[in-house]
């Protein structure tokens, strides 16, 4: 007994020289299920060594997570390990004894989840959840776990830890409870650390300081890193080597750069020809979604399982043969899973041709005009609330949309681009301020105020394609439903109608019969969008239709959004916090900032200087997968306010990394106007804002240098 | 209107669906036993003219154990009361009264309590608040007393029994509905369909009820359960159906002074009450179960 009680010693087995840190080989995983045990993970292996930091990407299902919690040995009471090694400095995870795992869990390798609140006690303070790493493992007092949980506060760059020990997890931010989570992960001072999407659900700006953040930590302490993400960019921004997982396998694997640069596998080149970048748009450029879907099931299939799928698959070779990771030549450390990859031609990114030649048109009508709109929503409970004055969800927003154009809304959370999205389709109505749309005011026009016209005229498309559906009507039912209620289609033509907007948005007429439950994502969003049109629509407003998707659907739901576009001249209002899809998507861009504009112009203008700082801080913000883009980092101090307390002056002032001084506190700051009808809102003469350097510059930047 | 034709083609007919319904529930073994236990009930309250014995009410050899010889050459399997019934037929019978007022009050409860709950989940305000207070207002009364109060006040009949079931039970099914729309409302499905200008009716009864169903009908098999016992209660009370048609609480109740002497008098009717009860727990087990796993 007394034995068990005293942690066995770390040491490692003789041949620790030759041993990563880490070595996965020949790994399978599967779970357990009434139809028996299906693959998550197949024929993975990998080495991290100390120090180094991998990056494993993929699409959802394709088993990353699966394979960080197998890292971690824990499958749950589902998983099994099938075949192969996990091996930590030699030693083997399966069969150490509890106790030794428990110790190597704690102090060697710790683990940080997506949802901090699910990694936080909600009943225990901050400093209680720090301290216990240390104590539990019996390596100090408490005294000093006080001091290591203060010091690690500070590490994770979390100012006034002090006070921050005494608070419970619900006090804080998202942000400032993921960096808590990753202080208690390194309080344990571990040599791996396994990351699975630790900034999936925070905003651009703080993901981007926690990402920021992991790096340097990584790279400062000497710890090896398994970052796991189904966003490449954010991969890009943290680690030197990457993996890319398709349906259970790593399908290929090497250094970032060399990845990016020069990728070998054909799934690799088609996530990357999915995203759109930067330096491309709309007029210059089409993005090539993969074609058919992830399959839901992994059977264990002959050949290449991205065959079916592959452009370059060709029978008999991919079909019949499973690949071999084979190392790519000329490049050390570059391993790929395709039987074809030394055929394949050299790829180059689908760049634009020259954007000049391509300038946005500018004219058209406009639409929809927005002028000094307003929203306040009350506090919940009258009589509890403390005179507050309720939630400042719009505070004078003035933007207009052109016919068949597309504006684009940007934000973070609190910026209040859902409530104008509202607003719009007479959901909520507006406090102040008018939404001229086509002769009428939709402001203070609630959605049963409106005439059958108005509401065919505007409609939606949601951000969640798991509550888009009614998950009890058939697909055919709700398109049906609302065909007859807009379009007010004879009941006659219904079925023929409902097929014919199918075909619309790419999917076979068979699918109206089928319930939302049988449809992957991507086919909901498909049918949100069909319902969406099925009133022909004048403007629809798009709240973050692709957000929730994978990269190769939203790839194809974008694509599908701009046919429909330019063959109907639908208006689209579209809301996203990816800049990326917005410079690819957008005619006119719309930057707001806790419920007001900050900045507002063609989709040219607003991504070149001069900026608003804090169109700025975005840009520099965003997670680009692309090597050759040179992107300026710029750190935003503090957390996002929260909407009920909205900073006086101009609201940015608390995190503006240009703020002038007590002018920016007091003073809502006045709109330049330059050309075009590009405003920016800030106190900084526009000569100044002109000045500034780009914060996305291809190579242009450093041959100037 | 327009729906039904899309409704033709979007679903296969209803008893179909139950019984790719009760397929699921093979899966289930808990859920298997307790749907046999409720079928075999329901088989005898249906089959109860064909299957009984005896008359339930008419008056044979008092006193008789079971096993007894009957005078015309039958046996009483399970005996005689003290004015000389058959019990096994009056068993017989009397499942027919739980079988028929229970679901009868049970739905009743539901339909109040369904659309009490819609209407407060989904409208919130003013209307949430008095619905809610005034459930909590009944919810906060004993149960039994208020049933009493009820019966005492207006006479036993089954009509009164239904009534005052339905006047305990439906705020209980309230707040679950309640709660349930209360996540719902706020989905996108909804919006969508306040977008396309429907009637508040349509989105309550259409767009949300679908979607609370799994919870409910298993909810509705334990309440089930639940309104048997105090139907039993009830009888034993002597508020139950005046006799002397038979009614299991009733039988218990009638013979309950001589159950030192006579154990089996009241011993056939408990067990019939509590085996009816389990088994529909067992398939609310079972329900949850399938639904969890679906």
């Amino acid at each position: 007994m007394s034995m068990s009680m005293s942690l066995p010693p770390i040491e490692a087995p003789r041949d620790v020289a030759q041993e990563p840190l880490l070595r996965v080989d020949d790994l399978w995983i599967g779970y357990r299920s009434r139809a028996g045990t299906v693959p998550a993970v197949r024929r993975v292996s990998f080495a991290l060594g100390e120090g180094e930091s991998l990056g494993l990407v993929g699409e959802s299902g394709c088993g990353k997570s699966t394979l960080a919690y197998a890292v971690m040995h824990y499958l749950g009471r589902s998983g099994v390990r099938l075949h192969g090694e996990v091996r930590y400095r030699g030693e083997e995870l399966a069969a150490m004894s509890p106790e030794r795992l428990r110790a190597i869990r704690g102090q060697e390798v710790a683990m940080v989840y997506q949802d901090p609140m699910s990694s936080l006690n909600p009943t225990l303070t901050v400093g209680e959840q720090l301290m216990e790493v240390p104590l539990a493992h019996g390596t100090a007092t408490r005294v000093q776990a006080r001091e290591r949980a203060i010091a690690m506060l500070g590490e994770v760059n979390l100012a006034n830890a002090e006070a921050l020990l005494a608070r419970y997890p619900h006090q804080l931010s998202g942000g400032q409870q993921q960096r808590v989570v990753i202080a208690m992960a390194l309080m344990g001072e571990p040599r791996l650390l396994v990351m699975d999407e630790p900034t999936t659900g925070l905003d651009v700006t703080i993901e981007a300081a926690i990402l920021d953040l992991i790096a340097e930590l990584q790279r400062r302490r000497r710890m090896a890193l398994l970052f796991i993400s189904h966003n490449l960019g954010t991969v890009m921004r943290v680690c030197e080597r990457i993996g890319v997982m398709y349906s259970g396998e790593l399908v290929e694997e090497g250094a970032t750069d060399a990845v990016f640069r020069r990728p070998r596998h054909p799934y690799t080149r088609g996530l990357l020809e999915c995203l759109p970048t930067f330096d491309t748009d709309k007029r210059t450029v089409t993005l090539r979604p993969i074609p058919g879907q992830v399959p839901a099931v992994l059977k264990d299939v002959e050949g290449c399982v991205f065959a079916p799928r592959c452009m370059h698959a060709q029978a008999p070779g991919c079909t019949t043969v499973t690949p071999q990771a084979e190392p790519v030549v000329g490049a050390p450390g570059h391993t790929v899973r395709c039987a074809r990859h030394a055929e394949l031609p050299p790829w180059s990114p689908p760049r634009a041709i020259d954007a000049m030649d391509a300038p946005a048109v500018n004219g058209g009508e406009a639409l929809l005009r927005i002028e000094g709109l307003h929203k306040v929503y009350d506090s919940a409970r009258a009589w509890s609330s403390r005179g507050n004055g309720g939630v400042h969800a719009l505070n004078g927003v003035s933007i207009s949309a052109h016919r068949g154009r597309t504006l684009a809304i940007v934000g973070e959370s609190g910026c209040g681009k859902s409530t104008l999205a509202r607003i719009l389709t007479g959901l909520e109505e507006g406090n102040r301020g008018t939404v001229r749309f086509g002769g009428v005011d939709l402001a203070a026009t609630a959605v049963e105020a409106r005439t059958a016209e108005m509401k065919r005229a505007v409609q939606m498309v949601f951000q969640h394609p798991e509550g888009t559906l009614n998950p009890s009507h058939t697909v055919g039912f709700a398109i049906g439903r609302t065909l007859a209620r807009l379009a007010a289609t004879p009941r006659r033509e219904l079925r023929r109608a409902v097929e014919r907007l199918l075909q619309t948005v790419h999917l076979p007429p068979s699918y109206a019969r089928r319930l939302p439950g049988q449809l992957s994502g991507g086919q909901k969003q498909r049918v949100a969008i069909a319902r969406a049109l099925a009133g022909s629509p004048a403007l629809v407003v798009a709240d973050e239709p692709v957000s929730a998707l994978d990269v190769s659907v939203q790839a194809a739901i974008l694509n599908l959004l701009l046919e429909l576009q330019s063959e109907s001249e639908t208006t689209m209002l579209f809301i996203s916090h990816d800049l990326a899809v917005v410079r690819f998507l957008a005619d006119h861009v719309c930057v707001m900032y806790l419920g007001q504009v900050m900045e507002y112009g063609t989709v040219e203008a607003v991504f070149q200087p001069p900026y608003h700082p804090y169109t700025e801080a975005l840009l520099s913000a965003a997670p680009v997968a692309d090597p050759d883009a040179h992107q300026r980092r710029i750190v935003l101090e503090g957390s996002l306010p929260s909407a009920t307390r909205v900073p006086q002056g101009c609201p940015f002032h608390t995190r503006c990394p240009r703020k002038l001084g007590d002018l920016c506190e007091t003073t809502r700051p006045p709109e330049h106007h330059l050309p075009g009808g590009h405003r920016i809102a800030c106190h900084i003469p526009l000569p100044e804002l002109q000045a500034i350097e780009p914060v996305l510059g291809p190579v242009r930047a450093e041959a100037g240098d | 209107m327009s729906e039904t034709t899309i409704s033709e083609a979007r679903r296969r007919p209803v008893w179909l669906r139950l019984l790719a319904g009760l397929a699921l529930l093979r899966e289930s073994r808990v859920g298997m036993i307790g749907a046999g236990i409720v079928v075999f009930w329901v088989a005898v309250a249906v089959l109860a003219p064909w299957i009984s014995p005896y008359p339930p009410n008419a008056t044979l050899v008092p006193f008789a154990l079971p096993g007894a010889a009957a005078p015309d050459g039958g046996v009483f399997w399970l005996g005689t009361d003290h004015i000389g019934r058959d019990i096994l037929s009056r068993v017989i019978w009397g499942s027919r009264t739980v079988l028929i007022y229970a679901p009868l009050a049970t739905g009743c409860a539901y339909v109040v309590g369904i659309v009490l709950g819609l209407v407060a989940g989904y409208h919130r305000g003013w209307v949430d608040e008095v619905l809610s207070r005034f459930s909590d207002l009944v919810l906060s009364f004993p149960v039994l007393v208020l049933y009493i109060l009820i019966i005492a006040t207006y006479g036993s009949s089954g009509l009164n029994i239904v009534l005052a079931v339905t006047f305990a039970s439906a705020p209980a099914v309230m707040r679950i509905v309640r709660g349930l729309v209360l996540d719902i409302r706020d989905r996108d499905y909804i919006a969508a369909a306040q977008m396309r200008g429907e009637r508040t009716s349509y989105i309550l009864f259409v767009e949300i009820l679908p979607n609370v169903r799994g919870p409910l009908i298993v909810d509705a098999c334990l309440r089930l359960g639940y309104v048997i016992i105090t139907i039993g209660v009830l009888g034993f009370l002597g508020l139950g159906l005046p006799p002397p048609d038979p009614d299991w609480g009733g039988m218990i109740n009638e013979t309950r002074s001589m159950t030192m002497a006579f154990p089996h008098m009241a011993l056939f009717p408990c067990l019939a009450i509590s085996s009816l009860v389990l088994g529909l727990n067992l398939l609310a087990d079972g329900i949850r179960e399938v639904l969890l796993n679906a």
